[in-house]
């Protein structure tokens, strides 16, 4: 919140997505999870604490919609799983990881609102596998924003958006009670 | 996030970082459900166990939760080091440092200790008891294994039940409690209850059935044997009598209260043992929480920077 604070005094904000884009996302993606995995046999959705935990409800919300199937959802943390604990300035918060069905042999598909360097995801896979052994991980992401430095590719994306370094994507949803809209802004210096 | 490089007592903890702890305790209390128990978050990390006085369930939950946080352990028992070859006490602690030790988690019968160690050490130094001062984690697993089963501690009646002058549980527990908003009381004999206690904001009462009345908490303390016959109180017996929690008891305290124990337990002297293992017992939560706190702890502790 802070950080946007400064894009709106500097006017350097860019809203990407509105609520009614991140809608029909969010259906698209729905579609694609059915179309890939042929249905919903032994499909869960799991999404990352806490953007993607919100992101999961709803891709699984549409999901039933369409199939009339009932889908497990879960949310898991990462923080025990960083490779960063050493390097940052602050310990990150701890949440809680609810998987409330056994994962092995469940098609998982991981939920992240933005893929940017990847380590986030290799955390999650292994957060994953610490609970089982899943028949396979899928990974679902609103935006796709480039600069991955493990070799991760999301298989379905939200959107693509290229980025440069020095821009910050920045997804606020309805469940964290903000209005649903991705922006984009410039990093600017929080020193 | 932590103010402090070690965790000392809870007197100089804010209710802010008391909560943190136990918020993220509840991150790690799902890890110990697990099938796998264990994460990678501590690799690389060292913690020893230099415990001057006996433990074996303190030393035990340190050990195992350095242990489910990837951390390496090393038991430093007096018995068998240097101590006993008139080695100082900050020379055993610095050789145990240069070794790599990143946590150094401490049980001495002298307060005074631990302010010593924290201040010569880089190392992060866990009070894991100290005299008759204080146990902060043990009051920490208290309040969280509290949260747990009635949901909130602001403003429920908790009442401390025994030998409140010698306990480091009992003192933890006090300050720890009251910062978070719970209505605490002591019960107990005179000679076991310091004196002017009331003046810090408790209730103080000399009578179990009087004392239990509508309590929503009932934490027994060890009554501690070597005690006897020194003026304390008379006998087991004789104190089994006036302060033992027996089912008659219990049943004045509200019909959803919850019962504690810090352990090891006298059966039959300050608990009855159908209370023990009674439906409201919370005491084998209280082991399980202890792990959950302890790798809170230490998790925190490693994210504080010099």
């Amino acid at each position: 919140m802070r950080g946007r604070f400064f894009y709106e005094v500097l006017g350097m904000q860019k809203e990407l997505l509105n609520k009614t884009d991140i809608d029909r996302t969010l259906t698209r993606m729905a579609h694609e999870i059915i179309e890939k995995n042929k249905g919903t046999e032994k499909l869960c959705l799991v999404g990352i604490q806490r953007g993607g935990v919100y992101l999961a409800k709803r891709l699984a919300s549409k999901i039933e919609e369409i199939e009339k199937k009932e889908i497990p959802v879960g949310s898991l943390d990462i923080a025990l799983y960083r490779d960063d604990l050493n390097m940052r300035k602050k310990q990150p918060v701890v949440r809680r990881t609810e998987v409330p069905f056994e994962v092995t042999d469940l098609k998982i598909v991981l939920v992240d609102d933005v893929l940017f360097t990847g380590r986030s995801i290799r955390a999650a896979m292994d957060a994953v596998i610490d609970l089982g052994r899943p028949a396979a991980i899928q990974l679902a992401v609103l935006i796709d924003r480039g600069h991955r430095e493990l070799p991760i590719k999301a298989d379905y994306v939200g959107k693509n958006i290229p980025t440069s370094l020095s821009e910050n994507v920045e997804v606020q949803l309805k469940e964290e009670g903000l209005e649903d809209m991705v922006i984009l802004g410039k990093v600017v210096s929080e020193d | 996030m932590l103010k402090r490089k070690d965790l000392l007592g809870i007197k100089e903890l804010s209710v802010e970082e008391i909560n943190l702890i136990l918020d993220t305790a509840a991150g790690f209390k799902d890890v110990l459900g697990r099938d796998i128990k264990k994460v990678p978050t501590l690799r690389g990390k060292t913690a020893v166990n230099l415990f001057f006085e006996p433990s074996t369930r303190t030393r035990t939950s340190f050990e195992l939760a350095a242990k489910r946080l990837s951390t390496d352990v090393i038991n430093f028992s007096v018995p068998t080091s240097s101590v006993v070859k008139g080695e100082s006490l900050i020379d055993t602690a610095l050789t145990v440092q240069a070794l790599g030790a990143d946590f150094i988690i401490i049980r001495h019968s002298s307060a005074g200790v631990r302010h010593l160690l924290a201040k010569n050490l880089r190392a992060s130094v866990i009070n894991a008891g100290d005299g008759t001062n204080e146990h902060p984690t043990q009051a920490l697993l208290d309040a969280f294994t509290i949260r747990e089963k009635k949901g909130r501690i602001e403003g429920l009646d908790i009442a401390i039940v025994g030998d409140i002058i010698h306990s480091r549980v009992a003192k933890s527990d006090i300050y720890c409690l009251t910062k978070l908003g719970a209505k605490v009381r002591v019960i107990g004999p005179p000679t076991l209850i310091p004196k002017g206690i009331e003046g810090v904001g408790l209730e103080v009462f000399h009578n179990m059935e009087e004392g239990l009345k509508g309590m929503d908490v009932v934490m027994m303390l060890r009554i501690q044997m070597e005690r006897q016959g020194k003026g304390f109180f008379p006998s087991t017996e004789e104190y089994s009598k006036n302060w033992g929690l027996t089912p008659e008891r219990l049943s004045l305290a509200r019909d959803d209260a919850i019962v504690m124990h810090p352990g090891p337990m006298n059966r039959g002297i300050e608990i009855a043992s159908e209370i023990a293992d009674g439906p409201r017992s919370v005491i084998l939560d209280q082991v399980t929480n202890g792990l959950a706190v302890r790798m809170a702890v230490m998790y925190l502790l490693a994210g504080v920077k010099e």
